[in-house]
């Protein structure tokens, strides 16, 4: 109220470098006390033209793009992108190959559950949980090291398969964290789950319908949380998630509370599925047959002939993708992570559309705050899990 | 892959609307005119006999080569019988205007600004059409063919350094 007494209202700018933002977006919020009147995101502030650069890149050397848009789960966009290109080319990978596939991106998905779980612990006051999982988490890029030689963004893979083996060492230290995280994760959630203050925080805040959501095109634990079963290992079984028994927890209200169970559960299912995949790894493999494409080993670069023509060919660009369009989708850590891929021929794509589950639902936030009050709007975005590189591309 | 039932129903819907039929590996692909994109849209959407009440993507791309350069690219998913369709459009380079499909998914709104942003594909009765990604003073549409990767307006960056 101002002197006239007529109603006034507060804007303020929630971003874009807020620390409760988790991310560069900028969220202008309309303010009534405390309560949200309105909500308008700004986003792109991170853009990094990737679809145009991919235009521009043979296909072998898009990793290093999708790496780079939810970083926070890289190799499920690195091998989600990869097979994309697969089914394109039609290169069956060995079970070797899938198995290990498998494993890397329900690490992935592991971490990118943590880390959006304990940030809604963060921002409801719980900043322990967070760096307590954290400690598990560095395992998981300590495995990534031992896989792919790098942590945040891996470069994961190649077409076909992967540049090497697991080693003893990455084998070890896979098993090291799955008999870890377990003991961590009970803890994590008796800090959380049935905490009073937190569930008092989180349930009924920041809910959408399923009706909702499905139009909003949300996909993932976001969407299950609103009581829709669909998910796309299940779905759209790919790298040979069909040998696979697991199960999709489901949510009623769509809610934050919800959506932090529907991802803390979804964590159990992946230790189950990389504990499945490890024991049962084939024996075989670990890149498919198919020389044209799949960068040989630098060792027999240097010493076998066949190698040597073949690595040329494929790094000077004398090898062309036929002409056809695809479209795949893996379970990324926030939904469908699709890969709209069009060739004209050449060995670069002529057009490559990701569909990034972040940009898509999260235009559904003014929505989902509107009515409530500041607090709970960061508590709801966190939960989103918006992840600011998948979110501009 | 083509779903003959269903390539069969809009077939008998729309008759000479819908172009070409395609048969794509992955899922079916229809070319429609567009003036009738939005009924597509909208039929696949809302009757029980297609189900598609998913928007998954919505994207453009540009062959510059062609008569009609501009194409928006839709693919729908119809979550219950798992079926998933793939709806092109094709735009002529002096008329960039598409009715949107905000009105039936609000996930488009997005999209489509994407879309704007990127190739100037004007979706008219879009609620806010702006650009999202690029900053709204950029004056053109970069992911059009004719524009190379870098921008050739820059002149902070020179060449000799990059090794060009």
């Amino acid at each position: 109220m101002n002197g006239s007494g007529e109603k006034t209202y507060t804007t303020i700018n929630l971003g874009p470098t807020h620390p409760a933002t988790h991310g560069v977006f900028q969220n202008i919020l309309k303010l009534d006390g405390e309560e949200i009147i309105s909500a308008e995101q700004t986003i792109g502030y991170i853009h990094r033209a990737f679809e145009k650069i991919a235009e521009h890149r043979p296909y072998y050397q898009i990793t290093t793009l999708t790496d780079r848009m939810n970083y926070c789960s890289a190799p499920i966009n690195n091998l989600g992108y990869l097979m994309a290109v697969e089914k394109l080319l039609g290169i069956k990978t060995p079970k070797r190959v899938d198995y290990m596939r498998i494993i890397l991106m329900e690490l992935a998905r592991i971490t990118d559950h943590l880390i959006c779980n304990s940030v809604i612990g963060v921002d409801s006051g719980a900043l322990t949980g967070f760096v307590y999982v954290f400690q598990e988490r560095e395992l998981v890029y300590e495995i990534y090291e031992e896989v792919s030689g790098a942590r945040l963004t891996t470069n994961m893979g190649r077409i076909g398969g992967f540049e090497r083996d697991f080693t003893p060492a990455a084998i070890s230290k896979i098993r090291l964290f799955l008999s870890r995280l377990p003991k961590v994760l009970k803890e994590f959630e008796k800090l959380l789950m049935r905490n009073r203050i937190f569930m008092d925080r989180t349930i009924g805040v920041g809910g959408i319908s399923a009706e909702r959501a499905l139009n909003y095109g949300f996909t993932g634990p976001n969407l299950r949380a609103a009581g829709v079963d669909f998910d796309v290992r299940a779905m759209n079984p790919y790298s040979s998630y069909d040998d696979f028994d697991f199960e999709i927890p489901l949510g009623t209200q769509g809610d934050t509370y919800d959506r932090f169970c529907v991802r803390q559960e979804e964590v159990w299912q992946s230790l189950k599925l990389v504990r499945n995949a490890l024991d049962n790894l084939p024996e075989g493999n670990f890149f498919a047959d198919v020389p044209q494409y799949y960068l040989p080993k630098k060792e027999d670069v240097y010493s076998k002939m066949e190698a040597l023509i073949w690595h040329f060919k494929i790094v000077m660009g004398e090898i062309e993708v036929p002409k056809g369009e695809i479209y795949h989708s893996v379970e990324g850590a926030n939904g469908e992570l699709g890969f709209y891929i069009v060739s004209e021929g050449g060995r670069m794509p002529y057009r490559l559309h990701f569909r990034r589950p972040c940009f898509i639902y999260y235009q559904a936030l003014p929505e989902m705050i509107t009515g409530g009050v500041l607090s709970d709007a960061i508590l709801t975005m966190s939960s989103m899990n918006v992840i600011a590189g998948e979110l501009d591309g | 892959m083509t779903d003959q039932p269903l390539t069969d129903l809009l077939r008998n819907r729309f008759a000479a609307g819908i172009l070409v039929v395609e048969n794509t590996s992955d899922m079916t692909t229809v070319t429609v005119s567009k003036e009738i994109i939005h009924d597509v849209i909208m039929y696949l959407h809302e009757s029980p006999e297609t189900g598609f009440g998913f928007l998954t993507t919505l994207c453009g791309i540009h062959y510059p080569d062609q008569p009609l350069p501009f194409g928006v690219i839709y693919h729908l998913h119809n979550m219950e019988k798992n079926i998933r369709i793939r709806v092109k459009t094709f735009l002529p380079a002096d008329n960039l205007h598409i009715p949107t499909v905000t009105d039936l998914f609000s996930g488009a709104n997005w999209m489509e600004r994407e879309t704007y942003d990127f190739y100037g594909i004007l979706f008219d009765g879009h609620p806010n059409l702006i650009r999202i990604l690029n900053v709204e003073y950029l004056d053109y549409f970069p992911m059009r063919k004719e524009y190379p990767l870098e921008d050739p307006t820059r002149e902070d960056k020179d060449n000799r350094f990059f090794g060009r």
